[in-house]
């Protein structure tokens, strides 16, 4: 079935002629039809304009444009509810946005239609990207395709069910503290975080500005790879986005990876981690090594205060970027007597409960007497992490660890409780505030049930290149891509 | 870093959120176990550490002074709760 191809295979199908692209959507969008009622990765999509689009790369197709000049042409990509997509609705799974549309693309939007992509649907995530199950969207809980009493993770939970369950040939989410490599491991499919400022965030709705990133979720690391090098560079809308040059990141990531240092965190292999995590994980290290790279163990000292530096940085930026939700300028308004009660009915009314906790706790670590104790020092612990990180790249290439302590969780196993929520995303939230790039890709599955397991790779600032190359061989040489979920209802 | 309790009422109110006292005694119980959890950073010396607010600092980003488009004044008013005469509608503010 063709909505269950990579974008490569798709690709070149497409150039040979052999398929549309209108039929290439229409698949994805039967598939939608066929199982998204016990996935529930889509708030919503609009299939005549899906359609329309699709019929529009047929016609250039048909006129000889080659994928060489367009890589994405014809190639259906689903999107999170947190980039603006001109003419598309755009929520962040939440009702204090009412029935927003977006009156621009956001830049990674852009480059990806200047590419000749299907831009469809609007995927479900955690209420403004802050949780890691789906649990806090506002509308839906997202459905595990491997298991549907199970979470996908999230925040990007519907943009890796999307691609697990073969809705969509590829997405695109967001990735703050492990939005993207989380839910990618938990869900079987390839998740990348890039580098800090390698992808501009203009059109990104902002949770927490020095840490969201944008990034991809694939079938395979070489569609990875493709879409990083679509959207990635600099932009004039985005100060942070960086003046890097864009390398051909598809023909960098080929070749082997004999005499590649890949570094070991001590820290990393702790207390909480599932025993089949862990023995899925050794494996695809000697499976590295096989392949020729040299594995040494290296110490991140700073890990076990990641969490807790993460909550005050991200909360008090979040309580800033969530200011402009006060039923101004769009977005539902709940009246008041005067404007500052119209401010927080508004708010009150529009707003859910875990983003309701970090407004309050990133007020709190920014307001008068507490700045100091919480958030300065948070930023000075900050510091000594992202030392850790560069220390550990001056010995080696790039680092391996789990993506995530456990497979996917149950649906409200842990949903009354924040903290141990928060505590699920350990072995992702070190790598944002570092300012790193990081990765996950399939390395193996639980016994029963059958759930994914995601092998993380974290890589130098601008270190795609490597992190790809690594994970493109252990790919290749081993099958856990290929596995597909069994979705039952 | 001294006491685990937050003012939730005054803290609500600096973020302009209105909450119910269900909301209030809930959020504060939480933040409660989260702050005992966060006031482990007060085991690290971070003395003559910088603070990191950003991990690639860049400043004085600029771009030419040209004028270029930006959205009409219907695409920005598209999806106001409340307008007219191609303004936001907003309550009174002086009497």
């Amino acid at each position: 079935m063709l909505n269950s191809l990579t974008i490569s295979d798709l690709t070149e199908r497409l150039g040979r002629r052999e398929v549309s692209s209108r039929e290439a959507t229409q698949a994805c969008l039967d598939q939608i039809q066929r199982v998204d009622s016990s996935i529930h990765a889509f708030l919503s999509h609009d299939d005549a304009d899906a359609l329309a689009q699709a019929d529009a790369a047929d016609q250039l197709i048909a006129s000889g444009v080659s994928h060489s000049a367009k890589p994405l042409l014809g190639v259906p990509i689903a999107v999170k509810d947190v980039l603006a997509v001109k003419g598309h609705p755009l929520g962040c799974a939440s009702k204090i946005l009412g029935k927003f549309v977006s009156p621009y693309d956001a830049t990674a939007i852009a480059k990806l239609r200047e590419a000749g992509a299907v831009i469809f649907g609007r995927l479900n995530m955690d209420e403004f990207a802050m949780g890691s199950s789906t649990e806090n969207s506002a509308f839906v809980t997202t459905r595990n395709p491997w298991d549907t009493s199970r979470i996908p993770g999230g925040s990007s939970g519907g943009s890796a069910a999307a691609v697990a369950a073969d809705e969509c040939i590829a997405s695109l989410g967001t990735d703050t503290g492990g939005s993207i490599r989380q839910p990618a491991a938990l869900c079987g499919c390839v998740g990348l975080k890039p580098t800090y400022g390698r992808i501009s965030r203009y059109g990104l709705v902002a949770f927490a500005s020095s840490l969201d990133q944008i990034g991809p979720f694939t079938k395979t690391v070489k569609d990875s790879a493709t879409l990083l090098e679509v959207m990635s560079g600099l932009d004039p809308k985005d100060s942070s986005s960086v003046p890097e040059p864009v390398p051909h990141y598809a023909k960098e990531m080929l070749g082997d990876i004999k005499g590649l240092k890949i570094g070991l965190p001590k820290e990393y292999m702790i207390g909480g981690l599932d025993a089949e995590v862990n023995a899925s994980v050794k494996a695809a290290v000697e499976q590295l090594e096989k392949l020729g790279a040299e594995i040494t163990e290296i110490s991140l000292p700073h890990t076990d205060y990641a969490v807790a530096t993460y909550y005050i940085v991200a909360t008090a930026e979040a309580s800033a970027n969530l200011a402009r939700f006060d039923g101004i300028r769009y977005g539902a308004r709940v009246d008041g007597n005067d404007p500052i009660s119209l401010y927080g009915n508004t708010r009150g009314a529009g707003f859910g409960a875990e983003v309701k906790r970090r407004i309050i706790l990133g007020t709190y670590v920014l307001s008068s007497g507490y700045y100091d104790a919480y958030y300065l020092r948070a930023q000075k612990v900050r510091t000594l992490i992202r030392q850790d990180f560069l220390n550990a790249f001056e010995k080696v290439d790039a680092i391996v660890t789990p993506t995530t302590p456990t497979a996917a969780f149950k649906i409200g196993e842990k949903s009354d409780d924040p903290l141990q929520m928060y505590l699920s995303d350990i072995f992702t939230i070190s790598c944002n505030l570092a300012g790193i790039c990081g990765l996950s890709l399939p390395c193996g599955f639980t016994a029963s049930p059958k759930l994914p397991i995601g092998l993380q790779l974290l890589g130098k600032p601008f270190g795609e290149s490597t992190l790809l190359k690594i994970a493109n061989a252990y790919e290749q040489s081993t099958e856990w891509h290929k596995a597909r979920p069994v979705i039952t209802s | 870093m001294s006491s685990n309790e937050i003012d939730v009422k005054y803290v609500a109110h600096l973020a302009r959120l209105t909450l119910s006292p269900a909301e209030e005694q809930k959020i504060g119980a939480q933040l409660g176990s989260i702050l005992g959890y966060i006031e482990k950073l007060r085991e690290l010396d971070v003395t003559g550490v910088e603070p990191t607010a950003h991990a690639f600092p860049m400043s004085n980003i600029t771009r030419p002074d040209l004028v270029t488009g930006s959205l009409s004044n219907e695409e920005a008013l598209m999806n106001a709760p409340a307008k007219a005469n191609g303004l936001f509608m907003v309550p009174k503010i002086v009497e």
